[in-house]
Formats: structure tokens, sequence, C-alpha cells
């Protein structure tokens, strides 16, 4: 009579123990995607890398590829192609740039610069940077701007670096002090420019671009410009573009045109009064695009115009003819193929799902459009 | 003539112990669980009396079932609760918060000793802050409780979380009580505790309880992937740092009855230290952050039926919070903020009688909350909250019907003066009860409510971020259910209990954080909608094989269907919502014999999504843990006793996450002696 019971009990509880058991847990698999109107079997550039940042504390950073000679879009390949790496390629990735057969990318919040083949995406080298924001490559050396500096200094003072590489043999052989938060730089006749942005005191944005002799690496001049400095662009004319994010509220996002002489001072600061959120320079254009602020609204009116780099007039206020910039939620990033001309826009969506990136011909119509990692950041192509 | 006796009579009953119950609902209660547990010769098993008081789907927690589970904080023990998903990042000092039925955190009121915790900041309670070393009871409700004598906030939220610490109670010709305990384990943990409650006299009582707690917050973790051919990925073993903590507990309550009546008067402070461990992510294994939080608050509450037809209950509470948060991680921004909460409530609450068939009640509540911090452009905000319930109840044969409808009033100002608001929302509700066998062993259920979280003071008015124009957020419930219970004298099944609920929600109006548009900024918006469809399954068996012998075995199990129904052109639309497992179930195991016992818990997540899209990237897999304890009691001299228990936790080691990146302890022991006089 008591056994009776205590059979399906013992029955019971056993099942508890042995059910739905996980398995062993699988890295990440890439996932590919055909793309018909991408292909072209004669591209050069052949393809590119997309470095997708991932939400802050989720590790999310992921890498896609796009082969232009076979149009397959294959997503988030670094875990595949690196299984040992602990915890995958990590957290929030910031910058992807290839230099000499290697891609280069900055993880923000994994403090690192990870270095893999151009080629196969296999790890060469992974380099301690903390909280490092872009790179740019000068002969043997590659430097990433850093938001912070391990230089003893003024602790309350949240100055940033810029770290020098020595790109053999992948050892730190530098680092000068800038402004507070850099960000992008561009290298002119031996001098780095750096914008200084100050993004970590929204009271007190830094407002300069600071420039470092290469040979001695030192900041020779601080120049002010306009605050909250991000993107910087260097143009055929040897004029540096760099956009200042403005203050989010009272004060739009502005491009502004630098001139500077031989000794590497900037002789002219001159605001164009081209306003965008992000732009990149192609030729004589400058592709960019506006989300102006609309208070807590939701942004309805982002505009994807076209200017001149000589005159800094707007050429086609409209770039995108075919309606299908409403398709973009949140534009994150702007890329032009040096080649072809095409514009490719990354869109973050709601910044915690897949965003998308999205080809547009030169006339502006859309081409195809492909879903990427969680928020896509940088877009870097390789040549054959 | 004989029938009409019957009914007379059972309903004469059924309204005697609705009254009695509703007024010394709790009493009554553990004086009724008392007796049947006497008669089972097991002590404060969870078994409910025949009484109207829950309407609602209700599931409890208390005395010696409680101790036994193998539970660090409150939140430990939620877990055994169906239809209740908690977020854990791990660790004794880790944030803990619950979330009942997928509406989320800020849909759930948890109240300690009848009066409602509060947090204006963020909406959330941070569980892992309220031990288990001093408390009686936890009880989960859904909608809200089967009464209508209570304080309007009472009616508010969507779910509630009653935890009730101990009251004084003393055994047969002794005017005091004094445990002291001493806990020691895995993580470095050092955990002694105090209790000393005397009776002053026949109707005043006093208890002072005190508590430490200091541990490392070490464990070892592990992160470890195959490919997909079975060769090891990687494998990885560290150790979790920075999860430091360091807590002192002190309560003192005086607790008074009068004629028909009682009072009670508390004070509550809790002061800790602790570290956040921080996600672990590549390259990052340890983190600098750091948490100061200090939780004072007194409260008081006074009721007196003053006759058979009035009965009247006042409650007040100020409350303090005190927080001071630090970044002192080199490679990024230095932080260093302290925010400062004050909270003022008093409340007034009616019931009126005039038929025994027939009860009204009225409600008042007053709030004020007030938001400090040293943040740059802060908005200093204040709120003053007037929540008004009326509510009414009657019983017609073995049925009870009650609704409710509570109206909130908020009115916000801050310094800036440009931001500030008046919202208002209303919360009604209907419920119905029957037992339709005269044993009044089964009850049938249902009800409808829809319920509001207002806006919190981050979601409004933090700096760069807030939008001062949301609307409250909505849960709206649909829940039908039954439960069955029965009881046998001298069987080898003593008891049995199964409780079934089947409902639908919706949270619509949800409040998201959203990207404005500009990079790196963001914004509040009244976006979301989920719609969620789910059951939850309850049972529990209390066998006896041989004198003296117990065998008491609880499982549950928990159905989400919860999923994003924002926009068709999302591409998460349709998608089950983070971490809301569909499947999730525990089991207990308790085994008693002479002093003896040996307690088992199983529980299991199942897979689930760290973001809102479905997808490979985001999957998650289900983890399951396993703990164990065994206990024996020594009877000593003069009454007093000397309890020792050893647990052991996660026995299989699982190495898992509940949070992404957050990883949990593996195996872990635990080890505790009690003094009792």
């Amino acid at each position: 009579m008591k056994r009776k019971y205590i059979i399906p009990l013992l029955s019971i509880i056993t099942t508890l123990l042995l059910a739905s058991c996980r398995g062993d847990e699988v890295i990440i698999l890439s996932e590919s995607e055909g793309i018909k109107e991408a292909k072209d079997v004669n591209a050069n550039p052949y393809g590119f890398y997309l470095l997708n940042e991932g939400n802050m504390g989720s590790n999310k950073a992921s890498l896609d590829f796009m082969d232009f000679t076979t149009g397959v879009y294959s997503r988030n390949i670094y875990a595949e192609r690196n299984p040992d790496v602990v915890k995958e390629l990590g957290d929030v990735g910031n910058d992807a740039q290839i230099h000499d057969n290697k891609l280069w990318m900055t993880i923000n919040a994994s403090h690192k610069v990870e270095i893999v083949d151009a080629i196969t995406a296999k790890r060469i080298k992974e380099i301690e940077v903390p909280n490092c924001r872009y790179i740019v490559f000068d002969g043997n050396y590659a430097y990433i701007s850093s938001y912070v500096t391990t230089i003893i200094g003024d602790i309350n003072a949240q100055e940033g670096a810029v770290f020098k590489i020595d790109t053999n043999t992948y050892k730190i052989v530098g680092e000068v002090k800038v402004g507070r938060q850099p960000e992008e730089m561009v290298i002119k006749n031996g001098f780095l420019y750096v914008a200084n942005s100050g993004g970590y005191n929204s009271e007190m944005y830094d407002n300069t671009v600071s420039v470092i002799r290469l040979s001695t690496f030192t900041q020779i001049e601080k120049r002010e410009v306009a605050i909250n400095l991000h993107r910087m662009r260097l143009d055929k004319n040897g004029k540096i573009w760099v956009l200042s994010r403005g203050n989010y509220y009272t004060m739009p996002p502005q491009l502004y045109r630098l001139e500077t002489n031989n000794s590497g001072s900037i002789t002219k600061v001159e605001a164009t009064g081209l306003l965008c959120s992000n732009f990149e320079i192609c030729d004589d254009k400058i592709y960019m695009y506006n989300a102006p602020y609309q208070g807590n609204s939701l942004s309805a009116n982002i505009t994807y115009s076209v200017a001149d780099v000589h005159s800094a007039e707007i050429i086609e206020p409209n770039f995108i003819k075919d309606g299908t910039e409403s398709l973009i939620k949140i534009p994150y990033a702007i890329k032009v193929n040096p080649t072809t001309k095409e514009v490719f826009i990354c869109d973050a969506k709601n910044y915690v799902s897949s965003g998308s990136v999205t080809c547009y011909s030169p006339q502006g119509i859309k081409r195809w459009s492909v879903f990427t990692g969680d928020i896509p950041s940088s877009i870097t192509f390789i040549y054959k | 003539m004989k029938l009409q006796q019957h009914i007379k009579f059972t309903i004469a009953a059924i309204l005697v112990s609705i009254v009695t119950s509703s007024v010394f609902a709790n009493e009554i209660g553990d004086r009724a669980i008392d007796s049947i547990l006497l008669h089972l010769n097991l002590e404060e098993v969870n078994i409910t009396a025949n009484r109207f008081r829950e309407m609602t789907p209700v599931q409890r927690l208390s005395g010696k079932e409680l101790e036994k589970l193998n539970s660090y904080s409150v939140a430990d023990a939620l877990r055994h609760f169906t239809g209740v998903q908690l977020k854990d990042y791990g660790g004794v000092g880790g944030i803990k918060t619950i979330d009942i039925r997928s509406m989320g955190a800020n849909h759930v009121g948890v109240f300690y000793d009848g009066i409602q915790l509060g947090n204006a900041q963020n909406g959330q309670i941070d569980l892992s802050m309220y031990s288990l070393d001093n408390i009686d009871e936890l009880a989960v409700f859904n909608g809200q409780k089967g009464e209508i004598f209570q304080p309007a906030k009472d009616f508010g939220s969507a779910g509630m979380l009653y935890i009730r610490s101990r009251r004084p109670k003393f055994k047969e010709g002794k005017n005091y009580h004094l445990k002291a305990s001493l806990k020691a384990g895995s993580f470095a943990t050092i955990n002694p505790s105090f209790l000393l409650e005397s009776k002053i006299n026949d109707s005043i009582s006093v208890s002072v309880s005190a508590e430490y707690l200091n541990s490392s917050g070490e464990y070892d973790f592990r992160y470890r992937r195959v490919t997909p051919d079975g060769a090891v990925a990687y494998d990885t073993t560290a150790t979790r740092q920075n999860g430091d903590i360091s807590s002192l507990r002190v309560e003192g309550g005086v607790y008074g009855t009068i004629n028909d009546g009682y009072w009670r008067v508390k004070l509550y402070t809790y002061n800790s230290e602790r570290g956040i461990p921080g996600a672990i992510v590549n390259n990052v294994w340890r983190r600098g952050e750091r948490l100061w939080d200090n939780n004072t608050f007194v409260q008081g509450t006074f009721s007196k039926d003053v006759n058979r037809y009035y009965r009247t209950m006042a409650n007040a509470k100020y409350a303090y919070y005190n927080t001071h948060y630090v970044n002192n991680d080199s490679k990024l921004i230095a932080v260093d903020n302290r925010y400062k909460q004050k909270e003022v409530y008093l409340s007034t609450s009616h019931a009126f009688t005039p038929f025994r068939f027939w009860d009204i009640a009225l409600a008042y509540d007053y709030q004020f909350n007030s938001l400090d911090s040293d943040m740059a452009n802060f908005a200093f905000p204040k709120r003053h909250t007037n929540m008004l319930a009326l509510a009414t109840s009657f019983q017609i044969w073995r049925m009870k019907i009650q609704g409710s409808c509570l109206g909130t009033f908020i009115k916000d100002k801050t310094i800036t003066g440009d931001n500030e608001g008046k919202k208002k929302a209303f919360s009604p509700s209907l419920l119905f009860s029957l037992k339709p066998l005269r044993n009044g062993d089964l009850t049938l259920r249902a009800f409808i409510k829809r319920s509001f979280t207002m806006p919190t003071f981050n979601d409004l008015y933090y700096t760069d971020l807030g939008n001062a124009a949301l609307k409250p957020e909505y849960a709206t419930q649909y829940d039908g259910g039954v439960t069955y219970l029965r009881t046998w004298e001298k069987k080898f099944v003593r008891a049995f209990r199964i409780q079934a609920d089947g409902y639908y929600n919706r949270v619509t109006d949800k409040i998201v954080a959203y990207p404005k548009g500009q990079q790196f900024r963001w914004t509040m918006l009244n976006l979301g909608e989920v719609e969620i469809k789910g059951c939850d399954v309850a049972t529990e068996v209390t066998v006896s094989p041989a004198n003296r012998l117990f065998f008491t075995v609880k499982g549950q199990y928990t159905y989400q269907y919860a999923v994003d129904i924002t926009d068709v052109n999302d591409s998460y639309y349709g998608d089950q919502i983070p971490y809301v497992p569909r499947h999730s179930c525990s089991a207990i195991v308790q085994g008693e014999y002479a002093g003896w016992c040996l307690n088992y818990t199983f529980i299991y997540a199942g897979e689930r999504y760290s973001q809102q899209q479905n997808i490979a990237a985001n999957h998650m897999q289900p983890w399951y843990t396993h703990d164990i304890s065994l206990t024996k009691e020594f009877k000593l001299k003069r009454g007093s006793a000397l309890k020792g228990t050893f647990e052991v936790n996660n026995f299989l080691n699982q190495a898992y996450d509940v949070i992404l990146n957050y990883p949990m302890p593996g195996i872990n022991y635990r080890f505790t002696l009690s003094f009792e006089i």
C-alpha cells in the first residue's frame, strides 16, 4: 500500500533530475546569406569587413564579412575562425581598419586592440590599450586614440592619450597625452591631428584639436575648434574636416574645415555651416546624414545629403531618391566604396537588436540591404 | 428544511471566518495552521485553512519550511514560487529583483510588514538586501489580496510580494525568547544574527534583532565552449572579483494588543558596502564599482474593530534611503555620485459591514517622495501621491465577489520647474471565488485587473535621458484558476494541495529606453507592448510512511508565452521577451524523522534570450541547480534547543549565467548553528 506511492514519487524525482539537460555550449557559428545584387566577380575592393559594437556589457562585438566576388554576406565570423579565444571578440567593437593585409580592431570596453589576418580573420595578436577608440596608420606605426591615459597626472583632468604601436612587433612604443576623450584622427605631412571630445563631461566638453609631431611623438599645439569633436577626415585639397557633435540641446552638430601649414600648425578654422551627424569624404564629395535634435520624440526627418568639398555647399539635399530612407531607423555609420561610389549606410535600429547595412547606387537607389550584428559601426574595404 | 439549515450554517461559518480573517487575518491564520500541523505532528507545513481569504492566486512559504530552504536571501526563496522570474546577478551581494508573470519588476509591489517598500528612483527593490534570517512568511499574490480592509496601496500593483518579519511568540509560561545563530560557508561568508523577544505584559511585547553579513563574494566560475564537432574551443576558470559585501541590519519592534485591535511600531535600518562585480567580458575580469547603501525606515500600524459594523486601520511610515556609487576603474570615467531618497507615507483604511454578507471599504493614502543627488544638471524631483481606493465584497452561498477601484494622483515638482507634471491613473479590479464542494476543499476563482506603474524619477528626470511627458505603464490581467486542498488524519497521505491558474496579460505603454536619433543619445518612451499567456501550477503532498516519518514534496511549473508585439516591422516582433524562459519549474522534497530533517531542492529555468531578438547569438541555455541540506535539532534542558544545518548548493556544480555575462557560483557550502531558548 505504502510502497505503491513511493515508487511513482521516486520516479518523478528521477525524471526531474534527468529532464531537459543542457548540452555543451557550442561557440556562436557564423551565418551566411547570398545577395545576388551585390555580386561582382571583378570587384576591387573585393569585399568589406563590418565591425558591430554590441551593447556595452553584452560582450557581443561581432565581425561580419561581405564578399562581393561571391555576393555572400557572412555574419559573426570571429568565434568560428578563432574558437579558442575566451569570450570571443569582446565588448563594444569601435573601429576597424586594414593595414598591410591585417585587420586591426579597437574593442573599446574590452580595452584591447585585436589584430587578425585580413584574409582568414584568424588572430595574430591582441594588444592591451585601455578604452581605445580609433586607429590610423603611418609607415610602420599604428596610432590608437584612447579615452584614458596611463601617464601619471591630474586624476581629475580625465585626459586621453594616443598610443603608438609598432606594426611589426605589436609593441606599444609610445604614448602621448592629448585632450579629453579623443576620437578620430588624421595624419598629414608627419603630423597627427586628434579630435578631442570631452564627451565624459557634458557640462564642459573639450573643444580642441591636438597636433602631434610624429617624429618626436609630442603634442605641439592644441587648437580650439568647437565643442565635442568626433569624426575627422582629410580631403584631396589637404584640408582637415572635423565634426562637432554639438551639445544635443541648443548647439547642433556642425562640420568644421581646418587648414594647416608646413610646421603642422592649424592656421584657419572655418565653420562650414554644414549640419550633420556623421560624414564621409570620397573624391570631391562629402556624403552625410543629419538627425536633428527633437527633444524627447523620435527624429522623423533624418536627411541624407551630399556637399561639395571645395565650396562646402550642399549639392544634393536628398541623396536617396527612392524613398527607402524611411526604412532606416538610426543611421550609425556611412561609407563610400571608392571604386563604385556606392554608399553604405548602417542602421543601428534600437541598439539592442540586429542592425542592417544598406547599399545605395551612386544615383541614390537602394541596391540591397542585409541584417548585421548589433550596432554596425565600422566598415573597412579590402583590396586585392 | 434540512438543506436550508445546512446552507444557513455554512454561510454563517463562512462569514465568521471572513470577518475574523480579514481583521486578524494573520493571527488567526497562524493559529489555524498551527492546529492542523499539530495534528500532523509536522510543524508549519504550508496548508491554508478553509477560508475565502485567498480569492486570487497566492503562494506562501513560511516558518520552518522557509528556514530549511537553502536560501541566502528573500530572492533565493522566491525561486520556488510559480509565475515568478528572478533576475540574479550572482553571488551574495549581487542585485536580485523579481518579476511576476513577465510584466516587469516595476509592476511588483513589495511589502515589508504590511507597508510597501519604495524606490521612487528606479522603482526596483533589490531583494538581496532582505535576508531570510528574521522572516516568518513570504507570500506572493497575483492581482491583489482577496481582502478589502487594507491600505489603498495594496490595491495598486499587478502582483504583490508580502514579506512578514517574525513577530514575538512565546512558549507556554515564558516571557522571553532568545535566538542566536551563526552561519558560515563558501565565499568566506560569516553571518551571525541575534534575536531577543520579551513580553512586557499581557498586551505589549518587544523584539530586537540584528544581523551582520560579511563575504568576500569570491567564487570560481567557468566558461566552456565547444566547436560543432565537440572539441573544446575554450575552457577557462576564473575567480569572481569585487563581489564582496559587508552589511548590518538592525530591527526593533513594539507589538501591542488592545480590545478588538492591535498596534505595532517598527524600526528597520540596513547599512551595507558592496562591490558590484559587473559583467565578465573578453579581457575584463575585474571591475571597480562600489556601492554603499543605507536604508532606514520607521513604520507603525494601528487597527481596531470599533463595533460589528465598523473597523478602522491607520498606517504611517518614514523612510530614508541613501546610496553612494563610485566607479574607480582607471580605464573608465571616474564616477562618484550620491543619491538621497526620502519617503513619507500616511494611510487610513475603513471597513463597513452593513449586513453580514456585505462589506464596503474605503482607504486613502498619501505619500511624499524626494530624490536628491550631487549629479550634474540634477532635477531634484519631489512627488506627492494621493491614492483613494473604494472596494466592496459580497458573500452569497459559497461564493464571494469583490470589486475595487484605486485612483492614483501624482504631482511632481523639479528644481527647474519646467518638467513638473500631474498624472493620474485608475486601477479597477474584479475578483470572484467559489467553493462548490460542501467541505470547502475545492476553490474556483477568477479575476480581472488593470493596474499601472508610474514612471520613476529616473524615467522622467534622469539628466539627458528622462522624458517628463511619459504616461503610466499599464498591465491588464485576466486570470482563472482552481485550488484543491485536502488533509487526512492517520493515513499514508496526510495532505494534498494543487493549485493551477491560466492567465492572459497585456502590458501596454511599456516604458523603454529608445535611441533618439543622434548617436549615444537615449530617451524613455511609452513604446512597448507585451502579450503574455501563461500557466502556473503548484502542487504539494505530505505523506507519512511510518510513525514520526514525514515526507513533503512540492512542485511547481510555470509556462510563459511572453512576446513583444510593439511593432510588426521590428525584427523581434512576436519574439519571447528577454530573460523570460518559456518553461520553468522547481521541486522541494523534505523528509523529517525524529529531529532530523533532509531537504532537497531543484530549480530549472528553460532556455531564454538575453535580448529582444530570438536569434542564436542571444540564446541562453537552460540552467538548473540541485541543493541539499541536512538539519538536526537537539532539545536541551529548560526548553532550549540547539540546531545545526549543513547545506550543499549547486552540488552538481553547474556553470551557468542567469543574466548574460554574470556567472553564478558553482558548488558551495554553508553551515548554520543556532541556539534558542
